[in-house]
C-alpha cells in the first residue's frame, strides 16, 4: 500500500531544481492525497449509502425477526436460517432457481460456442449476425416478457399453433409450474445467447493465429484443433462466461413476475424462484428478517460461484503458457 | 486431385449449412420483436384469432391511441427518460471522477477502496433491496424520485472501465506538464482528462441509460404512485389492469423496446466492443 507523499510517482523525471521550487512541489504533493479524497468523498459516501450500508444491514437483519409492521423486532440468532432449511417454499425456489440457472447457461454456453468458432472466420456476414444475436441483450425484460408470454399463450399462442401444424397437443407453457420452469429456460437462452457469443468470438480471435496454423500443418483436422487448442485456450473466457452467466440467472425476476404470476383476469401459478420467494416474503408478509435471511444466501451463493470461478483460472495451466 | 475437390465441395456445404443454422437462429432472434410489433398494429378481432395470421391483415394504429389513452403511458415514458438521464449524468460524473483518481493518483487506501468497489459488484441487488428500501423508509424517500433513483447514479462498473481508460490513454506526462504551468488538480480533471475521455464515457454513459430505462424491481417495491412509475412498472401495471387487451398490452411494449433498439443500432458496435471488453478484464 502506498504511504504518504514519498510515494507519488507522477513527480518522477522532473529535475529538482531550487530551493523555493522543491518546496513548492512538495506542498503540492502534500496536497494531492487531499484532493483525492475530496474528490472521492461523495463517490464514496453514495456507494457508502447504497452498497455497503445495506449489505451489511441484510446481513444484520437476517439474524432479527423484523416484521415491518411489528413493533418489536427481537433477535432471534440463527433462526431465520434454521427456519428456511425446512422451509418448503424456499426450498423450491432453490431448486427451481438452481435447475433454470444451469440449464440456461449450459444450453447457451452449448449453442453459443459453435456459432462463435464458425463467426471467427473472416466473412462479410459476422457483424450481421452479431448484432441480430445481441439484440435481446439490450432489449428491456418487461416488453420482452409480455411478448413472450403471448408467443407462450394457450389458446393463441403461436407457439401452441406451430405444435399444432405437426399434430402435436397444446402445452400449457406458463400455467403448469414444472413447464413454466422450462418455458422460463427458453427466454433466457434467447435473452442471453448472444452475450455469450460475442465473447467466445473476441476470445477466439485471440488465439494466435500461429498456432492454429502449425496444427494445421502437421494434419490436424478441424476437430481436433478446436478440441486440442481453441477450446483450452478460450478456458478462461469459458470459465467467466460459465460464472457470470449462472450468478445473473440466479437473480431471475422480472419475467417470473411478468410471465407466471397471471393476472386478476387468468391468475397462474407462480414459478417459485428465490428472488420472487424473497420479494413475497420481505413486500407481501413483511417478514424482512426473514427475507434477508435468503439475501444472504443468495449472496453466498452467488459468492461461491465467484470463488470456484476463481480457483480454476488460477489452476489453469493455459494461462500460464 | 479429386480428393481435395471433394473436400472443398464438403467445406462448402458445412458453410452452407452453418449460415442456415445462423440464419434460423437469427429468425429466432428477432421473431418475439418481430410478432409484438405485429400484434400491436393489429385490430382486436385479428388477434384473438385462431389459426394466428402473422401480420396484421388490417394494420391500424388503433391499439397505441387505445393505450395511451387508457393508462398515462406519456407520462411512463417521460419518467423512463428522466430517470435513465438522470442516471446516466450522474454515472458519467461519479465514474470519471472516480476511475481518474483511482488511475492516476497514489493515495492511502486506494487499493482497498477500489478492490472494495469491485468486490461489492459481485453482490447482486436483490440481495440488498430490502435493508436499503429501510434505509429509504427512515429518510422518507419511498415513493419519490429521488429514491427511485438513488440506487443507479453510483455504477462499479463505470469507475472500473473509466479507470482503465485513464491508465492507458492518457499519459502522466501530460498532467505533469499542467501542474508545471501551475494547474490544480480539479482544472487537471477538468480540462486534461475529461476532454480526452468522450469516448470511454460515452461508453458508460450508455451502459447507465440502458440500465436506468430497463430497471423494474426497485421502483415495483419504491414507486406506489402511478404518476412516479417508469414504462416497465407502467406495462405490468396495466397488465394485471387491462391484461385481456393484448393489442394495447403490446402497443406499450413496443413504445418502451423502441428507444433501446434505437440506441443500439446507432451505437451496437461501440456497445458490443465494450461488453465484450469489460466482460474479458472483469
Amino acid at each position: 500500500m502506498a504511504s504518504g507523499a514519498e510515494a507519488t510517482p507522477l513527480a518522477v523525471g522532473v529535475p529538482a531544481d531550487g530551493m523555493a521550487l522543491r518546496l513548492r512541489r512538495r506542498l503540492r504533493r502534500a496536497r494531492i492525497p487531499l484532493f483525492c479524497y475530496v474528490a472521492l468523498l461523495p463517490v464514496l459516501a453514495l456507494f457508502l449509502y447504497v452498497r455497503i450500508i445495506p449489505i451489511g444491514f441484510g446481513f444484520l437483519l437476517s439474524f432479527y425477526k423484523w416484521n415491518l409492521i411489528s413493533p418489536r423486532k427481537p433477535f432471534v440468532g440463527f433462526d431465520n436460517y434454521v427456519t428456511l432449511m425446512s422451509d418448503e417454499n424456499f426450498l423450491l425456489a432453490l431448486k427451481n432457481t438452481t435447475i433454470y440457472s444451469f440449464s440456461t447457461v449450459a444450453l447457451s454456453t452449448v449453442l453459443a460456442l459453435p456459432l462463435a468458432v464458425f463467426l471467427s472466420r473472416p466473412g462479410r456476414l459476422s457483424a450481421f449476425y452479431q448484432t441480430v444475436y445481441f439484440l435481446p441483450v439490450i432489449t428491456p425484460l418487461v416488453p420482452m416478457s409480455i411478448a413472450w408470454k403471448w408467443i407462450y399463450d394457450y389458446n393463441y399462442g403461436i407457439l401452441n399453433y406451430g405444435l399444432s401444424l405437426v399434430g402435436l397437443p397444446a402445452v400449457p407453457w406458463l400455467t403448469d409450474p414444472d413447464i413454466a420452469l422450462w418455458a422460463l429456460v427458453i427466454m433466457g437462452v434467447w435473452k442471453v445467447i448472444g452475450y455469450n457469443l460475442v465473447l467466445f468470438l473476441v476470445g477466439i480471435r485471440n488465439i494466435p493465429h500461429e498456432y492454429l496454423e502449425a496444427a494445421a500443418l502437421d494434419g490436424a483436422s478441424d476437430w481436433q484443433r478446436f478440441w486440442r487448442i481453441t477450446l483450452p485456450l478460450l478456458k478462461p473466457i469459458l470459465l467467466y462466461v460459465l460464472v457470470t452467466a449462472t450468478i445473473n440467472a440466479y437473480n431471475v425476476f422480472t419475467q417470473v413476475y411478468v410471465m407466471t404470476l397471471g393476472s386478476q383476469s387468468a391468475p397462474g401459478q407462480a414459478v417459485r424462484m428465490l428472488v420472487l420467494d424473497i420479494y413475497t416474503n420481505g413486500f407481501q408478509f413483511f417478514r424482512m428478517g426473514y427475507a434477508s435471511a435468503e439475501a444472504v444466501t443468495l449472496t453466498l451463493i452467488v459468492l461461491g460461484l465467484t470463488v470456484v470461478q476463481f480457483g480454476l483460472v488460477r489452476n489453469d495451466p493455459a494461462k500460464e503458457a | 486431385m479429386a480428393r481435395r475437390r471433394h473436400r472443398r465441395v464438403a467445406a462448402r456445404l458445412g458453410t452452407l449449412l452453418a449460415h442456415g443454422v445462423l440464419m434460423a437462429g437469427a429468425l429466432v432472434m428477432v421473431m418475439p420483436m418481430i410478432w409484438m410489433v405485429a400484434t400491436s398494429l393489429k385490430p382486436a378481432p385479428e388477434i384473438a384469432r385462431w389459426p394466428p395470421v402473422f401480420l396484421p391483415q388490417a394494420p391500424s394504429l388503433e391499439n397505441y391511441t387505445g393505450a395511451f389513452a387508457t393508462a398515462p403511458f406519456g407520462r411512463f415514458f417521460l419518467n423512463s427518460v428522466f430517470i435513465a438521464g438522470v442516471a446516466t449524468i450522474f454515472v458519467a460524473a461519479t465514474s470519471l471522477v472516480a476511475g481518474a483518481v483511482f488511475a492516476k493518483y497514489r493515495f492511502p487506501g486506494r487499493q482497498f477502496l477500489f478492490a472494495l468497489v469491485l468486490a461489492t459488484a459481485i453482490v447482486p441487488f436483490e440481495a440488498y433491496m430490502i435493508p436499503l428500501y429501510l434505509q429509504l423508509v427512515s429518510i422518507e424517500w419511498i415513493n419519490t424520485y429521488q429514491g427511485i433513483i438513488l440506487p443507479y447514479l453510483f455504477m462499479a462498473f463505470g469507475i472500473f472501465l473509466m479507470r482503465q481508460h485513464v491508465a492507458s490513454a492518457i499519459p502522466s506526462e501530460l498532467m505533469e506538464a499542467a501542474r508545471v504551468d501551475g494547474a490544480g488538480e480539479w482544472w487537471i480533471l477538468r480540462r486534461v482528462i475529461a476532454p480526452l475521455s468522450g469516448n470511454a464515457l460515452a461508453a458508460v454513459g450508455i451502459f447507465a441509460f440502458i440500465q436506468g430505462w430497463g430497471i423494474f424491481i426497485w421502483p415495483l417495491l419504491i414507486a406506489n404512485d402511478q404518476l412516479l412509475f417508469n414504462m416497465e412498472l407502467g406495462l405490468t401495471a396495466f397488465q394485471f389492469r387491462f391484461s385481456s387487451d393484448t393489442g394495447k398490452l403490446m402497443a406499450g411494449s413496443v413504445v418502451s423496446v423502441v428507444p433501446m433498439l434505437a440506441i443500439f443500432l446507432l451505437l451496437r458496435r461501440r456497445i458490443i466492443e465494450n461488453m465484450a471488453l469489460t466482460g474479458l478484464k472483469g
